[in-house]
């Protein structure tokens, strides 16, 4: 489903991504782990689009189709979708209006109708119960406000509304309580099935003890250094990255 | 992908919807400001003698005043010599019904989506459309008068109901208010008359459309609109201009007076030409508007959205002077390319227990220049007066201006007055953010400013607020950077 092929890319000059390899098949979830500034967020900008974000070198297909010569939103509307790291406040836009919006932006790239009120009302209650979203929330600006975990889950909530292909989930869990993580990692298995794939970015263990991943990858320095299943995780959460990293500079200085 | 650049040119390009001209005989009086013009003008009209000479106490206050430099913008020159003061169809003498109307004139508002035939109108408006100046068609009037509404130009109310007028004009703003009320008064062509009698709940929203279309002339109407005891009136104006090179002067003056228990809700879409991308052309839009409360327990509220004119330069007032009278000003003000707007309004607290609202949201976009300029003053009587005042300013891009110059004066110690402030930019993550999730940049714009300005929207009837958000899409399009 998603290739990405020795993938470079630079923000204001320097360069964050080092050639990274990955091939993501349909029904895979994958983690990425890796030390603060590794570059994990950056490689979900670069998927999503963000301007300032330049690739140097490399390719990305998703089913086929170029993606980096897509627009951000059109990328969203061919079924990439990410959950924020640090979702956005959007003050004066309700939370329901710009779903709505978004949803029927996809629908129309799609060729399907716009969604009737009544459909809309019906797929917001099933989705909200799947993620356990505060109802209240609904009728707010966008995000303005929300608490930490209100945001994140926020962002699960949009996952289940527009249905991607490929979900790309930036440490969901930082920010979530203890019973929050386990309702959103519920909610996220729902979700998973044979034609989705997700992509996990995280630091802790624990969230891939709920949301099991197929494959886990650690990045530093703009590179994926290693990659394993998901016994990998737990000897992280054991021994910390400098291992692997010892590992990479012998394997260099060699 | 679109670079945010290119929209933006995109955008500055892009070409005024309404600036097509009319091809139309005009009868066009000799540019020259003067006496004699004035009563050339008063002839034409063939006013009563009072008014041609307040025509003329309006000249001789205008002679003695000079242009202000308080303002937030440097005064552009203005040759009011080299003006036309009196530009009219040729075609239009006495019209008894649309069909005498000139074909051209119909079709140049057809055009506007103004249809002024009653069949095609928008049910429940009833339009008066001036043209350079003269009204040259009142819808829905028969219909009106069965209720006593009277709803005129100005001209034919002079005719018409000259004892209205005599009693109302100028008490609201005087003919020596300022230097372009001044003018107005000494040159004014024509504009709107409206009258609602005791106790009438006025069955249809009222609407002036204006109209410029010559070229060289300046634009003088005038709008006088009373709302009698226990009368209820909405009131609608919008206005649309030729793209031209030179600028043009738009200083009009509108008088709203409410007597006991009365409501007149005066709504502007103003969509004059803005001129184009580096400043050059457009309408100076330096308007004075002021309604004044008289009796107990009234209400005045106006609501702006202003999006065109190279200058916005207004401040839509309310004197409250009836005891329990309150006032209230919606506004919403769009800048871009270079245009400038130093808008506001202000508020005389009078009378005991008057209350105010206000609520204004600026919007600047590229080399645009905002500013809200507002008072709220409260006299010695005006015991338990209130006011609170919401000032917005939404920023596009990092070329544009925006500034708040909130005065607040109160010789009461029961009045409670609140300002709340606000500034905030439209942000690449916000925009981005909603890319994400499959909207494209324009739409986020217009969600972003949609969602920033429904406060104001929502106070317009229906129909207007479904026209003035497009508007306001269309005039921000590509405008983020
Ligand atoms: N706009 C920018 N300008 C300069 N440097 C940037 C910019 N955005 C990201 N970086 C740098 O890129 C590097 C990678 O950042 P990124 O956010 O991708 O890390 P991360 O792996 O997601 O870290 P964390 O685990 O802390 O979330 C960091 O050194 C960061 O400072
Ligand atoms: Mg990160």
């Amino acid at each position: 489903m998603l290739t990405i092929k020795n993938l470079h890319a630079e923000v204001e000059g320097k360069q964050i991504l080092k050639g990274i390899n990955l091939e993501i098949g349909k029904g895979e979830t994958h983690a990425i782990m890796g030390p603060n500034g590794s570059g994990k967020s950056s490689l979900a900008s670069v998927l999503a689009g963000r301007e300032n974000y330049t690739v140097t070198e490399g390719e990305v297909w998703f089913n086929g189709k170029n993606l980096l010569d897509l627009s951000p939103e059109d990328r969203a509307r061919e079924g990439v979708f990410l959950a924020f790291q640090y979702p956005v406040e959007i003050p004066g836009v309700s939370n329901l209006n710009f779903l709505k919006t978004a949803l029927n932006e996809i629908r129309t790239y799609k060729g399907l109708p716009a969604i009737e009120g009544r459909d809309f009302l019906k797929l917001t209650k099933e989705k909200q119960q799947l993620v356990d979203f505060n109802a209240n929330l609904m009728n707010r600006s966008l995000n303005e406000g929300f608490s930490g975990g209100e945001k994140k889950r926020n962002e699960i909530f949009q996952l289940a509304m527009l249905d991607p292909q490929l979900a790309i989930l930036d440490e969901t869990d930082s920010g979530l309580d203890i019973d929050a993580l386990r309702i959103v990692s519920n909610g996220v298995n729902k979700l998973r099935d044979a034609e989705k794939s997700f992509v996990v970015i995280t630091h802790y263990q624990r969230l891939l003890e709920y949301i099991v991943p197929d494959f886990v990858h650690v990045l530093y320095n703009g590179r994926i250094i290693k990659t394993g299943t998901k016994e990998l995780a737990l000897e992280l959460e054991e021994r910390g990255y400098d291992w692997l990293k010892e590992e990479l500079h012998l394997k260099e200085s060699v | 992908m679109i670079n945010s650049n290119e929209i933006i040119d995109d955008i500055a390009n892009k070409e005024y919807e309404f600036g097509f001209t009319t091809d139309i005989e005009m009868d066009i009086a000799p540019p020259g400001l003067n006496e004699d013009i004035i009563r050339f003008i008063s002839a034409k009209k063939n006013e009563p003698e009072w008014l041609l000479e307040w025509r003329l106490k309006g000249f001789a206050a205008f002679k003695k005043m000079q242009f202000p430099s308080w303002q937030h913008f440097k005064m552009p020159e203005l040759d009011l010599q080299a003006l036309s003061y009196y530009a009219a169809p040729k075609k239009k003498v006495q019209l008894n019904s649309l069909d005498e109307v000139d074909p051209e004139l119909l079709a140049t508002f057809e055009k506007l989506g103004i249809p002024l035939n009653e069949q095609k109108a928008l049910a429940g408006v009833a339009v008066d459309a001036v043209f350079d100046s003269v009204s040259v068609a009142t819808t829905f009037k028969g219909k009106l008068k069965e209720m006593g509404v009277i709803f005129c130009s100005f001209g034919e109310a002079v005719q018409e109901y000259p004892d209205l007028v005599k009693k109302y004009l100028g008490t609201v703003v005087p003919h020596s208010d300022n230097i372009f009320a001044a003018l107005n008064s000494a040159v004014f062509s024509d504009g709107s008359f409206t009258y609602i009698p005791k106790g009438v709940r006025c069955p249809m929203e009222l609407s002036t459309y204006f109209r410029i279309n010559a070229q060289n002339t300046g634009q003088f109407e005038r709008t006088l609109i009373i709302a009698d005891e226990g009368s209820y009136v909405s009131y609608l104006e919008g206005c649309t201009a030729p793209m031209r090179d030179e600028n043009q002067l738009h200083a009009a003056v509108v008088e709203l007076v409410a007597l006991d228990h009365a409501e007149i809700k005066y709504s502007t879409v103003q969509n004059w030409y803005p001129g184009d991308k580096d400043g050059k052309g457009g309408i100076y839009n330096f308007v004075t508007k002021r309604g004044i409360c008289k009796g107990n327990a009234s209400k005045i509220s106006w609501t702006q959205v202003e999006t065109g004119s190279a200058i916005t330069w207004k401040y839509p007032s309310v004197i409250l002077q009836g005891d329990y009278s309150e006032g209230e000003f919606y506004s919403v003000a769009v800048v871009r390319n270079k245009q400038i707007a130093d808008t506001g309004t202000k508020i005389h607290h009078i009378g005991k227990g008057t209350k105010s609202r206000i609520i204004s949201k600026g919007i600047s976009a590229g080399r645009g220049d905002n500013s809200y300029r507002g008072l709220v003053a409260v006299g010695p009587r005006a015991d338990n007066a209130r006011n609170f005042t919401q000032c917005d300013s939404l920023l596009i891009g990092n070329e544009c201006g925006s500034h708040t110059f909130p005065y607040i004066e109160s010789r009461n110690k029961t009045a409670m007055i609140e300002h709340e402030a606000t500034t905030s930019k439209i942000g690449e993550d916000q925009i981005f953010y909603l890319n994400a999730r499959g909207i494209d940049t324009e739409k986020a714009v217009a969600l972003i400013v949609n969602g920033y300005v429904k406060e104001v929207l929502n106070q317009l009837p229906m129909e207007f607020a479904v026209e003035a958000q497009k508007l306001l899409s269309i005039t921000l399009e590509g405008s983020v950077g």
